[in-house]
């Protein structure tokens, strides 16, 4: 089950020979195909792709591969810049841009070898949880398609089938966390400023790391809010995602923001023995709107570390539920910002409004940007304006302040990782989730996850269990600031006791011809 | 209370982008209501954060030229240009007055 392996067996298998870099490409892009209903690629970059299999596979024969990421196929969130190929953002305004460089994660991975299938689908300009406000279309969650949710699902009437039944990522990585989900590559890159990474990965049974602010560098990363972004990595395992930060992280000298520390990559250890950890369970994050079902996940989840011998402890961070409107302020003040970049006349669409330069900006960005985007521009501008700037975003900067305080506290206090739900449900049914607009389902949406990107501490989104309806939840964990090895390790300590189920994907079984193999029935649910 | 007329128009400049429709405007209404409960916040003595890494200093290189001579790649996204200039159409022209402009606000 050559695409269903996780990227280190897979690896292995490369570098073994029992599949070689072309074979494995050619798979992946022929599953890509078939799965196109799911939207999650805008562009999929077959001629380089294959060529840079094939340049792999040369190294294998000389028996000279770059590492555990050559041969692999990857694929890239359409905000990063890859040099040739198209970045559109998901917007009218970039379709068409073709990126004179490659984004220096993007550049890492390329060489080591990685073969970039192409760039996934998200929200426009990445503003949106959901991957439903792009100007390709939204995404559909795999899962949609999977035998777990089909037999779950009641349909309501004959004509009524799984086209109007499907949900949806999440967002705003959903294209890279589909792609990851369905098979289509072994790992991907997504970004996350608000939770952008861990709530399309708890959606769609991925794992998605948030990596610590400063860890991982930003040039080429178009921008959303400077002091909150970073990429950010899904995979199909904690082990998995480990390998890719090690790839990915260090310092940059073309991204000032990334601290100069030296960065070892690690391997992951088995732990077997949790009696030292404090895992903390901030009591706040049991928000309104949260499930019951995850509220029982969770509680379970801080049994289970209980009844293993750790030490599990309800904890406070009292400004929890300001976090959002915080995020709000500073997001739209930060997007006004980063988005007046766009004007028409160095790249990007340019309207044909030749009267004077602004009114030829005015009518690109009118024609350039949905009404998201320019929502959060005006929404920005005025909390910037002189009479606004010290009530809104010098306030919000303060409150910002009060919230890194609260995790500061708690992890002085003894806690080593927190533990926490990532998403307030199961991922919606699409003609459910467009029935609010765009603002207010990322108020609902973030709650669990805006805080880290507060704070700048890393945080990952492990799959857990199947809800109800037979979709993935996950649980997430928030560690202390560079700390990634402490909180990968307990990651893949829980990763390992909930067992969390393979979907099952009718095209995918087609593609990857070897005997399907069931996963252990002891699952966590 | 309401943003005003001015204020409304004032921000379209700002940001050059426009309200297009009531909803744009409704848009920001929510918006400032919900960024409103940040004032239930006592921040008495605090002070306002500008990044985590506050504590660490900026990474500075030496000033030295390592990259350019790109200019063709430069030039390649742009619609209009001429020899290796890019071309705006003129200048120091203000945007029209809200009278005298096509704007959703001229009816408010």
């Amino acid at each position: 089950a050559m695409l269903r392996a996780s990227l280190r067996q897979v690896s292995a298998a490369l570098k073994e020979g029992r599949v070689t870099p072309t074979e494995l490409c050619q798979r992946c892009l022929a599953l890509i195909k078939s799965t196109k209903f799911l939207n999650a690629y805008i562009t999929v970059a077959e001629e380089t792709a294959l060529k840079q299999a094939e340049e792999s596979e040369e190294r294998y024969k000389r028996g000279q591969p770059l590492g555990i990421l050559d041969g692999i196929p990857i694929a890239v969130k359409d905000n990063f810049n890859t040099a040739g190929i198209e970045t559109t953002c998901a917007s009218n305004m970039l379709k068409g841009y073709i990126s004179p460089y490659n984004a220096t994660v993007v550049q890492k991975l390329l060489d080591q070898g990685a073969v970039l299938l192409g760039k996934t689908n998200l929200d426009e300009f990445a503003m949106g949880s959901g991957s439903t406000d792009g100007v390709f279309g939204p995404v559909r969650n795999p899962w949609s398609y999977s035998k777990q949710y089909k037999e779950k699902s009641v349909p309501k009437s004959h004509s009524e089938d799984e086209e109007s039944n499907w949900v949806i990522t999440g967002g705003s990585s959903g294209g890279s966390a589909a792609a990851v989900s369905s098979f289509t590559c072994f790992a991907a890159l997504g970004s996350d400023t608000g939770g952008s990474t861990r709530n399309p990965a708890a959606h769609c049974g991925v794992v998605g790391l948030k990596p610590t602010y400063g860890l991982i560098s930003r040039h080429g990363l178009i921008p959303l809010v400077n002091s909150m972004d970073v990429p950010g990595i899904l995979t199909r395992c904690v082990d998995d995602a480990a390998v890719l930060l090690g790839s990915l992280a260090g310092h940059d000298p073309k991204d000032s923001t990334t601290i100069q520390d030296d960065f070892k990559p690690f391997e992951l250890p088995n732990l077997t023995d949790v009696s030292k950890l404090s895992i903390g369970i901030p009591k706040e994050y049991h928000a309104p709107g949260l499930s019951s079902e995850i509220l029982a996940l969770w509680s379970k989840a801080a049994d289970l570390f209980k009844n293993a011998g750790a030490k599990v402890v309800e904890v406070s961070l009292p400004h929890t539920p300001y976090s959002i409107v915080c995020y709000h302020v500073l997001c739209t003040a930060e997007v006004a910002s980063n988005m007046a970049r766009f004007d028409g006349l160095e790249y990007g669409h340019r309207s044909d409004m030749k009267d004077s330069t602004e009114s030829m900006y005015a009518a690109t960005r009118r024609e350039g940007f949905n009404d998201v985007v320019r929502g959060r521009i005006l929404s920005g501008n005025y909390f910037l304006l002189r009479q606004n700037y010290e009530k809104y975003f010098v306030k919000a900067q303060k409150v910002r302040r009060l919230i890194a305080n609260d995790f500061v506290k708690v992890f002085r206090s003894g806690v080593d990782i927190l533990l926490t739900p990532t998403t307030l449900s199961d991922a919606a049914p699409y003609t459910e989730f467009i029935q609010e607009d765009n603002r207010t389902r990322s108020a609902q949406d973030d709650i669990l996850t805006q805080a880290a990107n507060m704070a700048g501490l890393p945080a990952i989104n492990v799959p857990t269990a199947l809800s109800e309806r037979g979709l993935p939840v996950g649980l997430q964990f928030i560690g202390r600031s560079f700390q990634e090895k402490q909180l990968l390790t307990v990651a893949k300590w829980f990763e390992k006791q909930v067992q969390f189920p393979v979907i099952q994907l009718e095209e995918v079984k087609r593609h990857d011809s070897d005997v399907y193999q069931h996963q252990k029935s002891a699952s966590f649910s | 209370q309401k943003v005003s007329v001015e204020v409304l128009e004032h921000l379209e400049h700002l940001a050059l982008v426009d309200f297009r429709d009531a909803e744009g405007v409704e848009r920001l209404q929510k918006a400032i209501q919900f960024a409103d409960q940040l004032h239930e916040v006592n921040t008495d003595g605090v002070e306002p954060m500008d990044s985590v890494l506050e504590d660490r200093c900026l990474y500075l290189r030496e000033d030295d030229v390592t990259e350019g001579n790109c200019t063709k790649e430069l030039l390649e996204n742009a619609r209009e240009k001429v020899e290796e200039y890019f071309v705006a159409p003129p200048g120091n022209i203000p945007l029209p007055k809200l009278e005298e402009r096509e704007t959703f606000l001229q009816g408010s």
